[in-house]
């Protein structure tokens, strides 16, 4: 079940089996490193290298290949740049939120704006995040994830669980800080 | 918080990932433990509230025209470059140098003569290639003649023909100076869906006229004829039976 959407054997040209995963590509670089302008030059840059190492591309899953490399090419720009994004502690500032009623948490959850969302999805520790964004964003199964982000199947699990903890509290708080404003 | 045995299991029965006894067993749980069942909401709201806010970020219209530009650039090397650019600009200087040499005083940018088309069509298929580099491939941008025609005025000693094929299937995308056969040339930029087409126009010596004549040059097709007194020269990785038909349309 992993290998549908991605997967064109290796017959096909490099337009024909990873042109099509650009919107991937580009929504995965936007957000590992949270901003256009480099998220299109990583992009770019991944193309590439893609290109290059076409000729090693075994067939399989093509979405995963490429997304391996848009990956990379992010982690070392990170690296380069902006070292301290690939920090992998929580933002355990954050206090856990007192709800009232934990039977209001799922409407309180559900009724979170974009850009609260976008606020807490970006909060996430990078190597969350993309976990976050792979699944609920481009669809993957735990054995994609796995592949693109090179770690073991229960890491994918146990990450997923750990940052929807988190961006449950931060939706929550958010939504504390709200109605403190509003009173 | 679900209880701390389940906590992963949740989150593999919300995503689908476990098998059906597990699934079963887990339903059974969920039916049982308030926490685990409050927080499976929870999680399902979450889920509901990250596809609504409508995060995927798309690839941006210009990002994926650079990118179909940069990928005809065959030849390996290393990514993103900067040194790389300047490496084939030198090439290309070194070719047009190379062609000059051998064709010495006898310069004919005639159609005709197998030897000095040959050289003449690689210097064509150098510099489509280099077109394609990220920011090269047109001086004036286009959607149509009356802004490329008039650009080219005072560039050129001659006044190429420039018309628009949109109706056809090849809008005309762009113009461009570039330098063949040790003249300024005048170079116009066709799109084909996901395929440029650069077409090379100068003057000719004869006003003979010429029928197409396609050649094929480390996998590009090029289109030549002659037409009242210009030399045309249609050069794309698009296959050669469209470029042909094309080439039939802009004579027309």
């Amino acid at each position: 079940m992993a290998d549908e959407s991605g997967s064109s054997g290796n017959a096909g040209s490099f337009e024909q089996v990873v042109l099509p995963h650009l919107d991937a590509a580009y929504n995965l670089a936007r957000w590992l490193v949270r901003n256009s302008h480099d998220a299109e030059d990583i992009v770019q840059e991944a193309y590439l290298r893609a290109f290059k190492f076409f000729g090693g591309y075994q067939g399989g899953n093509a979405r995963v290949w490429l997304l391996k490399i848009v990956r990379n090419t992010s982690y070392s720009f990170l690296q380069t740049n902006r070292p301290a994004d690939l920090g992998v502690e929580f933002d355990e500032t954050l206090h856990t939120p007192t709800t009232s009623q934990p039977d209001a948490e799922a409407s309180l959850l559900q009724a979170a704006d974009s850009r609260t969302v976008h606020e807490a999805l970006e909060r996430l520790p990078v190597r969350f995040r993309e976990i976050v964004i792979l699944r609920e964003f481009e669809g993957m199964s735990y054995k994609e994830i796995a592949a693109t982000t090179e770690v073991p199947i229960g890491t994918v699990m146990s990450g997923l669980a750990r940052a929807r903890t988190q961006l449950k509290k931060d939706l929550l708080r958010a939504k504390e800080r709200e109605e403190h404003r509003g009173v | 918080m679900a209880c701390n045995d389940n906590q992963r299991l949740l989150h593999a029965y919300l995503d689908g990932e476990l098998d059906l006894v597990r699934s079963i067993e887990f339903e059974d749980h969920l039916k049982s433990c308030l926490d685990c069942s409050r927080d499976f909401a929870n999680q399902q709201a979450l889920r509901k509230s990250l596809q609504a806010a409508n995060l995927y970020q798309r690839a941006p219209e210009s990002l994926k025209i650079k990118i179909r530009a940069q990928l005809p650039r065959a030849m390996p090397a290393k990514p993103i470059a900067t040194g790389r650019r300047t490496a084939i600009e030198w090439l290309a200087v070194a070719a047009a140098i190379i062609v000059a040499i051998v064709l010495g005083a006898k310069v004919i940018p005639s159609v005709g003569g197998r030897e000095q088309t040959n050289l003449l069509a690689e210097q064509i298929v150098a510099n489509h290639i280099r077109s394609l580099q990220p920011g090269h491939l047109f001086d004036v941008e286009s959607t149509d003649q009356h802004t490329v025609k008039p650009w080219f005025d005072g560039r050129l000693d001659f006044a190429p023909p420039v018309s628009d094929l949109a109706d056809k299937g090849f809008p005309l995308v762009g113009g461009r100076l570039d330098y063949l056969d040790h003249r300024d040339v005048a170079a116009l930029v066709y799109g084909r869906q996901k395929h440029f087409i650069n077409v090379f126009i100068w003057p000719s010596e004869s006003k003979t006229t010429k029928v197409p004549e396609v050649q094929t040059v480390r996998g590009y097709n090029l289109v030549f004829w002659q037409q009242d007194g210009m030399i045309f020269c249609a050069a794309s990785d698009l296959n050669a039976a469209e470029l042909e038909r094309f080439a039939q349309l802009l004579q027309h």
